[in-house]
C-alpha cells in the first residue's frame, strides 16, 4: 500500500539524518521524501512516501511522532489531500519529427519546455505521480536520456480547524 | 546572568539538577570539563573502561531512578561507552553521557580521536545534544535531564566540542524546560481503564503480566492491589522480575525463554492478559501470533508506539504504569470489587504451581545452579539489590532466586550485555549505600569488566560478585549442545584465571565456595566485608538452564527437564 506522510519537524541539522535513519533501523522503506522550510522559519515540511501495510504505516507513524524532532506527523488520505511531485526529463530527438512529437505531448500533460537542443529536449512536469508515469512511458520510446525528481510534496485540502 | 567557561556552567548545571557523583574517564577533549569538576563538589568516580563508566551510571540510575552521569573524551573514549548507552536504552534506564570532542573548527576533519558520537549512537539514545556555542550548556543540560528522566526513560548523550567547553559567555540557567515535540506526560484513559476491568472481570482466566515500567514507575503496591482485589495471578517478564513479592501465593514468576514452568503453563491457558508496561518481547513471549490469536490483551504503556508493536492489543491505555494502576485500584475500591479465590481458574493455577514446585527435577550435582542460590536467597537480606551479569547464572537467577522485595532485582534483559552486572552492581551500591550490593555473576560475564574491582575496592562501593564458574561461555555451550549436535566450539574458557587470586590482586577479597554450607558461610563473610568479595563457586559445566522454550517457538512447547 502506498501512503503519503507529512512530518513537520524542528527545522535544525541532523533532523533529516534521524528521519531517514529511523526507517532503516527498524526496516521501513522510504519511497520518496521531499523536504522544505515552512512559513515558520523553525519547523521544516518532510513529505514521505512509503510502502506498508497498515499495522507497518501505525508504527512509522507512531516512531515518527516519539522523536523528540517531530512536532507533528499525519498521514494524508489520497482523497483528502493535493499532492504533486516535479519531475525535468531529458528526452533523446533522434529524428526531426521526433521534436514536434515530444512537444505536442509535452503540452498535452501542461509541461513545461525548457531546452530544446538539436539531440534533445528537456521537459519539466509538475503533476501526480499516475500522471508522472504516463508522461513518461509515452516518452520512453524515444529515449530519455536523464531523469531528475523531487519526490512527492503535499498537503492536505481545507483550511486549518475545517475537517 | 553570570559569565563562565562552558566546562564552569555544565557542572553548575549538574550541580542543580542534583548530581554528586559522576563515572568516567578523562582524555584530552575533556580536559576542561575535568578541570571544572576538579574545583567543584561533585565526586568523581573513575572507571578503567568507560563501558563501565556507562553501566555504572546505568545501575545508579535504575536504583535512584534518576539519571546516572557518565564522563568520556572523544574518540575511543566515546565509541567505548556505546554498548553501555545501547544497554540503558534497551532497558529504558535513565542516564546522562557527556563526551567530549575534538574543538567545532576540527569536526569533520578527521581529527585525532575524533568520531561522530552523535551519529554512531542516532539510533541507540533517546536524544542527543552537541552545544556549538557555550551559552546554550545550561539549557542542553536541563533539557537533557528532563528528557533522560520523564516519559519512557532512556539515555542521552550531550557532546561537547572542546572549544565550547573553554569559551566564556553570560549563562542563564532556566528552571524548567518546554520541548515543543515531546509531551510525556499523558493522562490515562478513564474510559479504556473501565473496559480493561470489565474485561479482567468477565474473563474466566485472566492473567497480570507485570514488565518493567511497574518497577521503572514503582508501581508495586497498586499492582498487588490489584491483584489481590481480583485475585488474578501475576506472572512477570523477566524485566519486570522481582515487580511483584515471589513468594505471594498469586506470584507465578517470569515467563519466557527461561521462565518458571508455572508461569509459562498458565500464560498459555489464560483468556486474558492485563499487560502492564511490557513490550512483548520475542524472549517473554515466543512467539508473537501464538499470543494475539488466542488472548484478550490489555496493554498499559507509558509509550504510546509500543501499543501494536509487537501484538495487538484489545484495550490500549497509554500513561504512566503507576498512575494507570492507581486509577484502577480506585474504580475497583469505589465500586467495591473484591474476588475470592474460590474459582476453578485459581485452583487449576495452584495446582500447576504446587506441581512444579515440587516435581521440577532440578539438576543432581551438589551444586547445582537451584541449590547455589536458594542458599543465596536464605542467607541475602530481602532488601539487599541483585544484579546479574549476562548467561546461564542470568536465568537461574531468574528461575531460582525469588525477589521478594520488589525494585531490588536489575539485569541486562533487552540488549543482553554481558559484563554488565558487577559496573552496575557498583553504580547501585553508589545510588543506594546502605544495602548490600550483589552481582549473580557468571565468570565469561565478569570477565569482561573484572577491572572495576579497582574502582570497588578504591573509591569503597563494596560489592559482592557471586561467581557461579563453569570454567566456559555456559550459554553458548547449552545452545551447542542442544542445538549444533554438540559441537563444541569458542565456549571453553579453562580454570583461567583464578578468580580469587584476581580479586586479591586488586586488594579485594577472593573466596573459594565449593560447598553449599561454604557458600552460605563467604556471603555472610563478604556482607559483613569493607572492600569488594569475590566468592568462586565452581559449578558443573554441564549443568543446562532448564524449562527452555527454543527460539522461534510459541511457550506451550516449553522443553521440561528429563
Amino acid at each position: 500500500m502506498w501512503s503519503i506522510i507529512s512530518v513537520l519537524v524542528e527545522n535544525k541539522p541532523g533532523v533529516l539524518f534521524k528521519v531517514t535513519n529511523l526507517f532503516r533501523s527498524r526496516n521501513y522503506n522510504i519511497d520518496s521524501i521531499s523536504v522544505g522550510i515552512t512559513e515558520n522559519p523553525e519547523f521544516s515540511r518532510m513529505t514521505i512516501t512509503t510502502s506498508a501495510d497498515e499495522k507497518q504505516l501505525n508504527q512509522i507513524i507512531k516512531q515518527l511522532d516519539k522523536m523528540i524532532d517531530s512536532v507533528e506527523v499525519k498521514h494524508l488520505e489520497e482523497k483528502m489531500s493535493v499532492y504533486r511531485e516535479l519531475v525535468l526529463m531529458k528526452i533523446k530527438v533522434s529524428k526531426p519529427s521526433d521534436s514536434m512529437e515530444i512537444m505536442n505531448l509535452a503540452n498535452a500533460f501542461k509541461c513545461q519546455v525548457h531546452d530544446v537542443r538539436k539531440t534533445s529536449i528537456m521537459v519539466e512536469i509538475t503533476a501526480t505521480p499516475d500522471r508522472i508515469n504516463a508522461f513518461e512511458d509515452l516518452v520512453r520510446g524515444y529515449g530519455i536520456l536523464e531523469i531528475a525528481r523531487t519526490g512527492l510534496c503535499a498537503l492536505p485540502r481545507g483550511g486549518i480547524n475545517e475537517d | 546572568m553570570e559569565k563562565m567557561s562552558g566546562a564552569r556552567s555544565l557542572m553548575v548545571a549538574l550541580e542543580k539538577e542534583g548530581v554528586e557523583l559522576v563515572f568516567g574517564l578523562p582524555g584530552g577533549a575533556n580536559l576542561p570539563i575535568y578541570d571544572e569538576l576538579y574545583k567543584s563538589n561533585i565526586r568523581h568516580i573513575l572507571v578503567r573502561h568507560e563501558q563501565s563508566a556507562a553501566h555504572m551510571a546505568d545501575g545508579f540510575g535504575r536504583v535512584s531512578r534518576r539519571p546516572g552521569v557518565c564522563f568520556a573524551t572523544s574518540g575511543p573514549g566515546a565509541t567505548n561507552i556505546v554498548t553501555g548507552i545501547a544497554t540503558a536504552q534497551a532497558d529504558s534506564a535513565p542516564m546522562i553521557a557527556i563526551t567530549g570532542q575534538v574543538p567545532s573548527k576540527m569536526i569533520g576533519r578527521d581529527a585525532f580521536q575524533e568520531s561522530d558520537i552523535i551519529g554512531i549512537t542516532n539510533p541507540i539514545v533517546k536524544y542527543a545534544f552537541q552545544p556549538m556555542d557555550a551559552a546554550e550548556i545550561p539549557e542542553v543540560v536541563k533539557k537533557a535531564f528532563y528528557i533522560s528522566s520523564t516519559g519512557r526513560p532512556g539515555p542521552v548523550l550531550i557532546d561537547i566540542p572542546k572549544d565550547v567547553q573553554q569559551n566564556e559567555a553570560e549563562m542563564q540557567f532556566p528552571n524548567e524546560v518546554k520541548i515543543r515535540g515531546y509531551h510525556p506526560w499523558v493522562d490515562p484513559d478513564i474510559r479504556e481503564i473501565e473496559r480493561a476491568i470489565e474485561m479482567l472481570l468477565s474473563s474466566e482466566r485472566p492473567i497480570i503480566l507485570a514488565g518493567g515500567g511497574v518497577i521503572i514507575s514503582g508501581a508495586f503496591a497498586e499492582l498487588q492491589s490489584i491483584a489481590e482485589l481480583l485475585m488474578i495471578p501475576v506472572v512477570t517478564t523477566f524485566k519486570g522480575k522481582g515487580s511483584f513479592p515471589e513468594n505471594h501465593p498469586l506470584s507465578l514468576g517470569p515467563i519466557g525463554m527461561h521462565g518458571h514452568a508455572e508461569a509459562n503453563k498458565m500464560m498459555v491457558e489464560a483468556d486474558c492478559v492485563l499487560a502492564a508496561g511490557s513490550r512483548f518481547s520475542d524472549r517473554s513471549v515466543g512467539t508473537f501470533e501464538e499470543f494475539e490469536k488466542r488472548l484478550k490483551i490489555i496493554h498499559m504503556d507509558v509509550d504510546p508506539a509500543e501499543i501494536g508493536k509487537n501484538q495487538t492489543t484489545t484495550v490500549a491505555v497509554v500513561g504512566d504504569i503507576k498512575a494507570s494502576l492507581r486509577i484502577m485500584v480506585k474504580m475497583l475500591v469505589q465500586k467495591a470489587i473484591k474476588r475470592g479465590d474460590n474459582n476453578p481458574w485459581l485452583k487449576k493455577v495452584n495446582e500447576t504451581k504446587e506441581y512444579f514446585r515440587e516435581n521440577l527435577k532440578l539438576h543432581p550435582h551438589p551444586l547445582g545452579a537451584a541449590k547455589v542460590l536458594r542458599k543465596l536467597r536464605e542467607v541475602l537480606p530481602h532488601q539487599s539489590i541483585v544484579t546479574t551479569e549476562v548467561g546461564q547464572h542470568q536465568m537461574w537467577a531468574s528461575l531460582f532466586f525469588d525477589v521478594i522485595q520488589p525494585g531490588t532485582f536489575f539485569s541486562s534483559t533487552g540488549l543482553g550485555t554481558m559484563g554488565w552486572g558487577f559496573p552496575a552492581a557498583i553504580g547501585a551500591k553508589a545510588a543506594k549505600p546502605s544495602v548490600p550490593v550483589l552481582d549473580i555473576a557468571g565468570e565469561g560475564s565478569f570477565n569482561m569488566t573484572e577491572n572495576s574491582l579497582a574502582v570497588s575496592v578504591l573509591d569503597n562501593l563494596p560489592v559482592i560478585v557471586l561467581l557461579m564458574n563453569n570454567f566456559s561461555l555456559g550459554m553458548v555451550a547449552q545452545w551447542q549442545r542442544t542445538f549444533y549436535d554438540k559441537r563444541m566450539i569458542g565456549i571453553d574458557l579453562k580454570n583461567c584465571p583464578d578468580y580469587v587470586k584476581i580479586a586479591e590482586a586488586y586488594g579485594a577479597q577472593g573466596i573459594r565456595a565449593e560447598s553449599i554450607d561454604e557458600i552460605g558461610k563467604a556471603v555472610q563473610t563478604a556482607l559483613k566485608s569493607d572492600v569488594a568479595t569475590v566468592i568462586d563457586v565452581p559449578i558443573d559445566p554441564q549443568e543446562d538452564v532448564l524449562p527452555f522454550v527454543a527460539p522461534g517457538t510459541p511457550l506451550k512447547d516449553m522443553i521440561l527437564p528429563s
